[in-house]
């Protein structure tokens, strides 16, 4: 076990493949646990997690509490809509005085990039980054690797699309970081104004044209068209969107037999998805949120239960667990 | 020796280094069989028993303990695997993971679970294996088989079957491995 952040900000706090198969390892055991007659294993009896969305969010939150409690954690939600917030308290402020009620752990979801990170340099708490604007969404990129590894039997290899609105996307810059590091290649499908403006350093390759790609691909990845975070007019309608670059009944069919189709949810039928494809066989979405509870199990409980940053550490020289025989 | 038992004895990081050769695989087969025919004798049969090995050390105890009731009985006992990491009480204390995944895809209700370890220290392992064992359903009986029981208990738990009751001192380490059982201790 590497040295390892308290934290789970961004996908690099895992450093890389190695702490993502970790992740998909322990995940392994959760998603056993969850299969179980009582799907509740007592490793986290005694912790406290917080819940501080200052986003809306259901499935997101449903699934860190599901997973909190199937880890027997206590937990607390911090609503930011009937709380001091509405009174003009600061994050520092509420960040603090969480962290003064004795809490482990602090599952942030905010508007703004980078909000996590703050929180996290304010309390001794660990901090779980469940969605910052359009930063960063690690535990989805995490779920998204492993309902991939769960299909597919692995990601090395890959290639993966996704299409979509990736500029502003935290679920598209978590999964670019996770899938490549786990040896796929993503290539992007959108229209130009749902791009970055610069994608210098980012390794993936672009195109425009879903129909050219999409025979090509393993996994057809399609983003939620976030028409709240459209502040200006990036595209002429819907349906032309929908025209070019939904995945449509037609569409579909260019796929290979194994292909799967994603998405993160909630999923606009008939914009980015028809209706009839969201419940094909190949579209694993459902297996996407089922998963999503076991790795969240694996991600509380690598922060807050396992020890992993406590000492003794294990050996970092794998050669040293080797049985020596005289 | 179950790798968590590896990384955890004292020096950590460090390596085992056998001293004693305290039973040789011979020794270990035969302990197996006496171990087998006392199960079936406590048990009247093999009816209503599963084996579950405790991950990582008695996985192997358990395969073996199987094969031989196979072989006396002349059918087949269902073979389980239990990683007790999540229902351990040092969680917090030391870096706990599991080593892999559990596997017990029978309802337990109403039958006989032998757990099957390789050495029996301080009882926390199997108080752990206990609990777990309770959310895969009610069994009418649990009962403890261990390759070597090395004294030094923490906790009011026995076991049933014994291949090996061997007096250790606490910084000693006991490793059961495919030829046989060594005795010795972790080195820098």
């Amino acid at each position: 076990m590497t040295e390892r952040s308290r934290h789970l900000l961004d996908i690099e706090d895992l450093g890389g493949r190695d702490g993502i198969e970790q992740v998909m390892r322990l995940t392994d055991s959760f998603v056993e646990v969850s299969a179980r007659q009582i799907p509740k294993v007592p490793a986290l009896r005694g912790k406290t997690i917080a819940w501080l969305f200052y986003e809306d969010s259901t499935r997101t939150r449903l699934s860190f509490e599901t997973a909190a409690k199937r880890l027997s954690a206590d937990t607390m939600n911090f609503s930011v809509s009937s709380s001091s917030v509405k009174k003009g308290e600061s994050l520092l402020d509420t960040a603090k005085t969480i962290e003064a009620m004795g809490i482990d752990g602090i599952v942030v979801r905010h508007a703004s990039a980078g909000a996590p990170h703050r929180i996290a340099g304010w309390v001794d708490a660990s901090v779980v980054n469940a969605g910052d604007g359009w930063h960063q969404h690690p535990t989805q990129a995490l779920l998204d690797c492993y309902t991939i590894r769960e299909h597919l039997g692995g990601l090395e290899g890959r290639r993966i699309a996704i299409v979509g609105d990736i500029k502003h996307s935290r679920v598209a810059r978590s999964d670019i970081s996770a899938f490549t590091a786990m040896g796929a290649e993503v290539v992007l499908v959108a229209p130009p104004t749902l791009l970055p403006p610069n994608l210098d350093g980012w390794p993936v390759t672009v195109s425009h044209d879903l129909d050219a790609v999409l025979p090509t691909v393993d996994v057809a990845y399609l983003l939620r068209m976030q028409r709240e975070r459209m502040t200006e007019a990036l595209l002429p309608s819907l349906r032309e969107y929908t025209a070019t670059y939904g995945l449509t009944c037609r569409r579909v069919d260019l796929l290979r037999d194994d292909a799967l189709v994603m998405h993160p949810g909630p999923m606009n039928r008939g914009v980015e998805i028809a209706a009839e494809v969201a419940d094909l066989p190949r579209s694993v979405i459902l297996d996407q949120v089922r998963n999503g509870v076991a790795v969240r199990m694996a991600v509380l409980y690598l922060l807050l239960g396992s020890g992993a940053e406590l000492p003794p550490p294990a050996p970092a020289d794998p050669t040293d667990q080797e049985l020596v025989r005289a | 020796m179950a790798e968590r038992e590896r990384r955890q004895a004292p020096p950590y990081g460090g390596v085992f280094a056998p001293r004693t050769r305290v039973m040789d695989a011979d020794d270990v087969q035969r302990a197996v069989w006496r171990m087998a025919h006392e199960v079936i004798e406590a048990n009247h049969g093999t009816d209503d028993v599963l084996l579950v090995g405790l991950q990582t050390g008695g996985v192997p105890v358990a395969d073996s303990l199987a094969a031989a009731l196979a072989s006396i009985e002349g059918h087949e006992v269902p073979v389980g695997s239990l990683d007790v990491a999540f229902y351990r009480d040092d969680i917090g204390l030391r870096p706990v993971l599991p080593e892999a995944v559990t596997h017990i895809p029978w309802p337990l209700d109403g039958k006989v679970v032998v757990l099957c370890d390789d050495v029996l220290f301080t009882g926390r392992t199997i108080r752990a294996a206990l609990n777990a064992l309770s959310d895969y359903g009610r069994p009418r009986a649990v009962q403890l088989a261990v390759m070597v029981d090395r004294g030094h208990r923490e906790l009011p738990i026995r076991p049933d079957y014994v291949g090996k009751n061997l007096p250790t001192r606490r910084d000693e380490v006991v490793d059961v491995h495919a030829d046989g059982v060594d005795l010795g201790e972790m080195v820098r």
